[in-house]
Formats: structure tokens, C-alpha cells, sequence
């Protein structure tokens, strides 16, 4: 009876890992088939050929699309949590009049569907001259990387000593000096994890990204391995699309593989979507 | 949820008024900017697409748009023949439609990511070798962007090249292939398998931080006790990650509400699979109805808001103990 438990558990444990994995596994597969190999269904790697790497990373867009995704997301991160560390040093340190009613209000932008904001966004970047331009994207993805790096950071401050704070003020520290000298130091898990978690969402956002530009060359690159194309419309080139989606996710699986224990803290901190 | 601490009020040394207001008055510039920031990108685009809403707007002419009333939503007009005619988003069968897809996707999808999620948390938080090998694995599928699941799974549910088809017809499960994200009957099945095995690593994630606070204490007593372990899931773990499980399915459920990605590359065109999302932004962008579409994401958003309001009152959802 015992052995039969063990044995359905780890089928289970089996089951569970192939499944998690093996639509990754089978785009790794296929992007290293070319021509008609691409066309035979293979369970196990029979073909080792860098053509649609060669093919993807040497066209004219894709590799401006990278670096416009690594740009935006970037300066996403930057700009939100910039505004995050001292936006929650008030809320989490200074009580004053209304600080749970902004809090609710922070919560309740994190609950926007996007779309509700789109035609507002896209005619102020429009108005804004942003339109088609990396600033369009950086400027509307604070709408969700504000938010839950507000209620983590808040929630982080609020757990530091307060004697820490309560020394400097007695050393005459402005409340700049207590966030920049005092708080800063101490936050980097915090930071780490939000940054890391606002950089995912920023990478991998599409609605926004897919409105606001209009031309190839500033695509972001989850709109470019959309809207990826053949030579002619009803021929889809499965094997460039496969090694550019294997190109975007491998940074982004290792980052999650080795942050795994700050992604998880994050996440339950901040329940942040997925 | 360790780091939820009751929050610490900072007591300002001997209490000088003077300190307090100078502490006050910064800690209002430190807000300004990102309060403004919300502002700009959050406060004031819903104002404009509520406002929009009401408008005849068109995408070429964004100022150009009259007021028109609630004529996007609903208007009617009596012919002499007597019939009365009804125009409008609410009197428009592809928002009806859209609104069932969303509504469906999201029940089925969300209910089956809790199961899913639980199961997969249960086997986690069990101690077995390579525990931490099958935590990473499970985190794969969440760390992929949506896009590329789609796009990935789409090359996957293929109708004639497809690793799901071939096997099905292996293991005899099929007679013939499938079209599985052209075909009406199985788009919205293709949809919910993919966002199913995309979102249930972070359902998992969320129960398991709960589990891992329920006392190992309480599961030995229950094992000496001979109590069937069915009985003690339902009976004391359930209750325990009640609140986590709450949290998950409300944040599973909004995301899932707008949903618009996946059924963009995965199910183009399909109307089995439009979203509420995708048929407002087709509205908005390429069909150059901008108030009608303005309409549409308006509705969506009362909605959303409405299930928020909805799910604080009904799961007297504490929102400061979570420490979110």
C-alpha cells in the first residue's frame, strides 16, 4: 500500500514536470530544424542546425526589437522604482491625513484592465508626441510596475527598525538623506525584487506595445514575434519564430531560475499578476 | 507574508510639532511625483475613454468627436413600419458574445488553475528528493512571456505538423487531426489549456507560501490520530490557505477578465475566442470607431470594478492584513 503511494506520487511529481516543461523543451527542438525537418514531428533532438538563430539575430528588425525591449524595460524599471523608494518611504514612515485612502487608491490602478486606459493613453501620447516611440511604452507601463512596486516597497519599509530612522533625525538628517543614506542600503532585496519582477512585466507586455507603434523598427519584441512573417502570407516560419522565442525566454527563465526565492517572497508580497 | 509586520508608527523624538509638520511637508514631495505619474497614465486616460464613450469620435480625428449622448450604448428608433430598431454596444450581438467568451474563459480557466494550482502546491510542499529541480520546473511556464506560449503552443496544436495531434493519434485517442485553433468547437478548449498551464505555477506559488505556514505539527497529529488524509485537506489545510486561495483566485480572475494576448496571436478572427478586450481594441484601432469602442472598454471596466467591489464586500477581503 505504502509503495503504491509513493509510486502514484512520483508519476505525479512526473507528470507535473513534463508538462511544465515540455512545450519549452519541444520550441528549443524546433527551433534547431530547418527546411522540411521542421515538417516531421520529433520527440527527441535529431537535427543540431543554427539556421534560424543565424536567420533571426542577421534579419534587419529583430535585433533592434531586442534592444528596444531591453531599453524600455530598463528605464521602466528605473523610473518606477525611483518613484516607488520615495513615494513609500511616505507612505510606509510620515502618518498623515488620507494615507490609507492613497493606498487603496495605488490598489485599485493595479486592478485597471488595461484596455480602459487605452483610448485615454493613446490620445495623451498622441498629444505628447510619444507616439511610435520607446518613450510611448516606458511612460504607460507605469500604470502596473508603479503600483505593486508602491505596496511592496511600503510593506518592506514598514518592517525596517525604527530606531534607524529615529537616530538620524536625531542627528538632524533631512528625511532626503534618511531615504538616499539610511533606507537605501537596506532596501536591495526589496529593490532587487521588484526590479526584477517590473522588468518581467515590462518585457512581456503586449496590448500597450502592440498600439503605440506603428513601425518595425520599433517594435518591442513580444509584437515582433507576433507578428513575425513569412516570405508570403500562408507560409508561417515556425523555425525563426521558435528561435526567437527561445532567444527571448532563455534570459528571462535563467533570471527566474536564479531569483527564485526573491520572485516567490515578491510575488506573495505583492501578489502581483502573472 | 513574514515581512507583515503590524506596522511600526514612527514616534518623532519629543514629540515636536515643528519636526512632525516638516516631516509631513516632505513626505508630500516625496508622494507628488508618483501620485502625479498615476495620475497622468491611470487618473486621467479613463476620464478621456469614459468621455470618449459619449462621443462619436474617430480614430483619424480625435478631437473631432460631438457628443452624442449614451448613443454608443444604447439608442432606438421606431421605423413607420412600427418595428423598433436598437443600435449600440448593448444591443450589439459580438459584444453579447465577446461578454459570454470572457465570462466563460474566466470561470473555466480560473476554476481549473485553483485545482491545478493546489495539487501542484500540495506536491511541492511535500519532502522528497529533487524537490527544488521540480520548484524550477514549475516556475518555467510563468517565466515564458505570453506571446511566446502562444506562439509556442500554437506550433504545438497545429493541425497538420502539431505534436498534439500526432501523439492523440498514437495513443489512439483521435481517429483524425484536429484543427484545434481554427476550428470553433475547440478555439476556446486551445485558449483555456494554454493560459491553464501558463498561470497555475503563479496559483501555486501563492498556495504554497501559505502552506508552508500551517505547523507540521497539525499533520502528524492528524497521521497518529489514523485521520484519512482526504479528510484533513478538506477539513483543516483548506480552511488554513483559505485566504491565499481567495487572494489567488480574485487576481487570476481579474487578469483573466482582460484577457487579450493570447487570443490575439494564438485564435486571430476566431469569434469563438474574442475577448471583451480584443473587441473593444479592434473597435478602437482598426475599425476607426473610437467612441464605440470607448463604449466597450468603459463597460469592461464597470465590470472589473464591480467584481472588485463585489468580492471586498462578499470575501471581507483584508487588504492591510495582507500587507498589499
Amino acid at each position: 500500500m505504502k509503495l503504491v503511494g509513493a509510486i502514484s506520487f512520483y508519476a505525479l511529481v512526473v507528470v507535473i514536470v513534463v508538462v511544465a516543461v515540455f512545450p519549452f523543451y519541444y520550441a528549443v527542438l524546433t527551433s534547431f530544424e530547418t527546411g522540411t525537418a521542421i515538417f516531421q514531428v520529433n520527440y527527441l533532438p535529431v537535427s543540431f542546425d543554427l539556421g534560424n538563430y543565424v536567420a533571426v539575430l542577421t534579419s534587419r528588425n529583430f535585433p533592434i526589437s531586442i534592444l528596444n525591449s531591453v531599453f524600455i524595460a530598463t528605464m521602466t524599471v528605473l523610473f518606477s522604482l525611483f518613484l516607488a523608494v520615495t513615494a513609500s518611504y511616505a507612505l510606509a514612515r510620515v502618518p498623515f491625513r488620507g494615507r490609507s485612502t492613497l493606498l487603496l487608491a495605488i490598489l485599485a490602478v493595479s486592478m485597471f484592465p488595461q484596455i480602459a486606459v487605452l483610448a485615454g493613453l493613446f490620445e495623451l501620447i498622441r498629444f505628447l508626441g510619444l507616439f511610435n516611440t520607446p518613450w510611448a511604452m516606458i511612460v504607460s507601463y507605469t500604470i502596473f510596475t508603479l503600483p505593486f512596486t508602491v505596496w511592496v516597497l511600503t510593506t518592506f519599509m514598514r518592517g525596517l527598525p525604527v530606531e534607524l530612522e529615529e537616530a538620524a533625525i536625531v542627528d538632524g538628517a533631512s528625511p532626503w538623506i534618511i531615504i538616499t543614506r539610511v533606507f537605501m542600503p537596506l532596501l536591495w532585496p526589496a529593490l532587487a525584487t521588484t526590479g526584477l519582477l517590473a522588468f518581467i512585466g515590462a518585457w512581456n507586455e503586449f496590448l500597450f506595445a502592440l498600439t503605440f507603434t506603428a513601425s518595425e523598427t520599433t517594435r518591442t519584441v513580444p509584437v515582433a514575434i507576433a507578428l513575425l512573417s513569412g516570405a508570403s502570407e500562408f507560409e508561417i516560419p515556425w523555425g525563426a519564430i521558435m528561435a526567437a522565442s527561445v532567444i527571448v525566454t532563455v534570459p528571462l527563465v535563467l533570471l527566474v531560475l536564479v531569483f527564485q526565492r526573491k520572485i516567490v517572497s515578491g510575488l506573495t508580497a505583492g501578489s502581483v499578476k502573472g | 507574508m513574514a515581512t507583515v509586520a503590524a506596522p511600526a508608527q514612527p514616534i518623532s523624538p519629543k514629540g515636536r510639532s515643528e519636526l512632525k509638520a516638516q516631516r509631513v511637508r516632505a513626505a508630500m514631495w516625496f508622494l507628488l511625483p508618483m501620485v502625479t505619474a498615476l495620475f497622468l497614465v491611470a487618473a486621467w486616460p479613463l476620464l478621456r475613454t469614459i468621455y470618449f464613450s459619449f462621443t462619436d469620435t474617430t480614430l483619424n480625428d480625435l478631437g473631432g468627436g460631438e457628443w452624442i449622448g449614451l448613443q454608443n450604448y444604447l439608442s432606438w428608433r421606431t421605423l413607420s413600419s412600427g418595428r423598433t430598431i436598437f443600435r449600440g454596444v448593448l444591443a450589439d450581438p459580438n459584444w453579447w458574445n465577446a461578454v459570454w467568451n470572457t465570462v466563460y474563459f474566466a470561470v473555466v480557466s480560473v476554476s481549473l488553475e485553483t485545482v491545478f494550482g493546489v495539487i501542484v502546491a500540495l506536491v511541492l510542499n511535500a519532502e522528497f528528493r529533487g524537490r527544488g529541480l521540480v520548484r524550477a520546473a514549475v516556475l518555467i511556464p510563468w517565466a515564458i512571456p505570453t506571446i511566446v506560449s502562444a506562439k509556442m503552443w500554437g506550433w504545438m496544436l497545429n493541425d497538420q505538423f502539431g505534436i498534439i495531434n500526432d501523439l492523440l493519434l498514437k495513443l489512439g485517442l483521435i481517429s483524425e487531426k484536429i484543427a484545434w485553433t481554427a476550428s470553433p468547437d475547440t478555439a476556446m478548449l486551445a485558449i483555456i489549456i494554454v493560459d491553464v498551464w501558463k498561470t497555475t505555477p503563479f496559483v501555486a506559488l501563492l498556495v504554497l507560501a501559505a502552506l508552508q505556514m500551517v505547523p507540521r505539527e497539525i499533520y502528524e497529529a492528524a497521521r497518529l490520530d489514523g485521520v484519512n488524509p482526504v479528510k484533513v485537506f478538506f477539513r483543516v489545510t483548506l480552511p488554513l490557505i483559505r485566504p491565499a486561495l481567495l487572494v489567488a483566485v480574485i487576481f487570476r480572475t481579474l487578469d483573466a477578465l482582460r484577457m487579450f494576448d493570447l487570443v490575439y496571436v494564438l485564435t486571430p478572427n476566431s469569434s469563438a475566442t474574442k475577448t471583451m478586450s480584443v473587441i473593444a481594441r479592434e473597435n478602437l484601432i482598426d475599425f476607426n470607431k473610437f467612441g464605440y469602442g470607448s463604449a466597450q472598454s468603459t463597460l469592461l471596466f464597470l465590470l472589473i470594478a464591480g467584481f472588485v467591489l463585489l468580492y471586498i464586500r462578499l470575501g471581507r477581503l483584508n487588504l492591510g492584513g495582507r500587507g498589499l
